[in-house]
């Protein structure tokens, strides 16, 4: 018999790294936040395992929010949005489902309850999927999304932001997100941003201008690195029998 | 001075907002011909099917309409995997709330009790809410988790009720009296 034994578990995860449940300027998350603290338990086999992807599922325009939807290309600044997914201990994470979703360029989602005055793109749905390459990288291709206002206070405005939903290996890697852009004075009076407490968090989500990917003539690039919780091992001795 | 750990901090989360739909299941959100909705059948071509429905019920105790949920089991023989096997997502009717999963009851793995993992978000909620399905018929003795919980009304919050043949309810209550027993996972 093998004297050490090692089970895969996730490392806890760090909640003042995340938003609070309960954030009264965000008024939607008064009556949907918990009230009881969460259990905590060591990870099993339920959470370290996951649902994995094959590349084969992505279709061609799956990452190109500019033709995607009829094939003729969207309104609004193209640009590239790109990064690296890892984990905590910055390890590529390959093979990863990333799905987004945006308003248009004029700051109006494809959705029968978003009423906003600004005009659908007929040639915009605003969903986006890949699968994340060897190294972790993804890509998309699409239009800057607009601000919008939203009924919360009296004059709330989202800033320009695209929707990022992210697995990992393992279910309990499983995040979902917001990316924001490089100097927008709109992330500073968002109470969605503010339900994170933590600057230097907040700042994590924010992408910055990335020159090195713009495409001279075509179209300018952000670049937004996103990291989910790591996998590490617990060790323990094997007892012998009887003991 | 001491070394600086070069871990990195988890990417912090936010809301799923009112229109997660659009990426998550952009055909049930009205956008058609861009790619299939993700999830629709956990296991694809495997019978002895069980239904579960229940709805997500907010502190003013409405069914809340536009949540997505996720699950992730093992299948009827206790092992988990491979692929997209044994992982669903699942939409709520936006009219009532009310959702339902059609799965196979999962066997027991890893010397736990049969179970169904859950993953909840949407708007207003600011994390994705983990919780659990447990079955009624079940010994939970040993089960390391529910044997862990100090209150035994908060480990019922997890345990389906049966209502026929092969079916189960159970609500997610975010907040209340009746509060579904959430987990740090
Ligand atoms: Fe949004």
């Amino acid at each position: 018999m093998q004297r050490w034994q090692m089970t895969e578990r996730l490392i806890p995860r760090d909640l003042s790294a995340h938003p609070r449940a309960y954030a009264p300027d965000y008024k939607t998350s008064v009556s949907r936040s918990p009230n009881q603290p969460l259990l905590s338990f060591p990870t099993t086999q339920t959470e370290i395992t996951g649902p994995t992807f094959g590349h084969d599922m992505i279709g061609q325009h799956d990452n190109n929010l500019i033709l995607n939807f009829t094939g003729q290309p969207a309104i609004g600044e193209r640009i590239i949005v790109h990064g690296r997914l890892m984990d905590e201990y910055a390890r590529p994470l390959p093979g990863c489902l990333i799905e987004v979703w945006q308003a248009n360029a004029g700051g109006r989602y494809r959705h029968k309850k978003d009423g906003y005055l600004a005009p659908l793109d007929p040639n915009f749905g605003g969903c986006g999927r890949t699968i994340t390459d060897a190294d972790g990288r993804y890509e998309f291709l699409t239009v800057r999304p607009g601000a919008y206002p939203w009924p919360n206070r009296a004059n709330d405005w989202r800033p320009m932001h695209i929707h990022f939903s992210v697995f990992g290996h393992s279910f309990g890697q499983r995040l979902i997100t917001q990316m924001y852009f490089e100097g927008d004075p709109l992330i500073a009076r968002c109470p969605i941003v503010k339900t994170i407490e933590d600057q230097t968090q907040i700042d994590r989500l924010v992408a910055p201008l990335d020159m090195t990917m713009a495409q001279p003539l075509d179209c300018l690039a952000y670049k937004f690195d996103i990291v989910l919780r790591g996998r590490t091992q617990t060790r323990f001795e094997n007892r012998p029998e009887g003991m | 001075m001491v070394q600086k750990l070069d871990h990195l901090r988890e990417t912090p989360s936010q809301t799923a907002g009112p229109y997660v739909h659009i990426g998550c299941t952009p055909n049930f959100a009205g956008i058609q011909g861009v790619f299939d909705d993700l999830g629709a059948d956990p296991f694809p071509g495997e019978g002895d099917r069980i239904t579960i429905t229940g709805r997500v019920i907010d502190g003013f105790g409405t069914p809340i309409k536009d949540p997505m949920i996720e699950t992730w089991q093992a299948g009827a023989g206790g092992t988990y995997g491979p692929g997209t096997r044994g992982w669903a997502r699942i939409v709520t009717d936006p009219e009532t709330g009310e959702w339902s999963l059609n799965t196979v009851k999962p066997g027991a793995a890893d010397g736990q009790a049969p179970h169904i993992a859950v993953w909840i978000v949407a708007r207003g909620i600011n994390l994705g809410l983990n919780t659990r399905i447990y079955f009624p018929e079940d010994d939970h003795s040993a089960d390391p988790l529910l044997s862990r919980v100090e209150h035994r009304h908060r480990a019922e919050t997890l345990i389906a009720k049966a209502t026929g043949p092969s079916a189960y309810a159970i609500d997610f209550v975010l907040q209340g009296a009746n509060e579904t027993l959430f987990l740090d996972i």
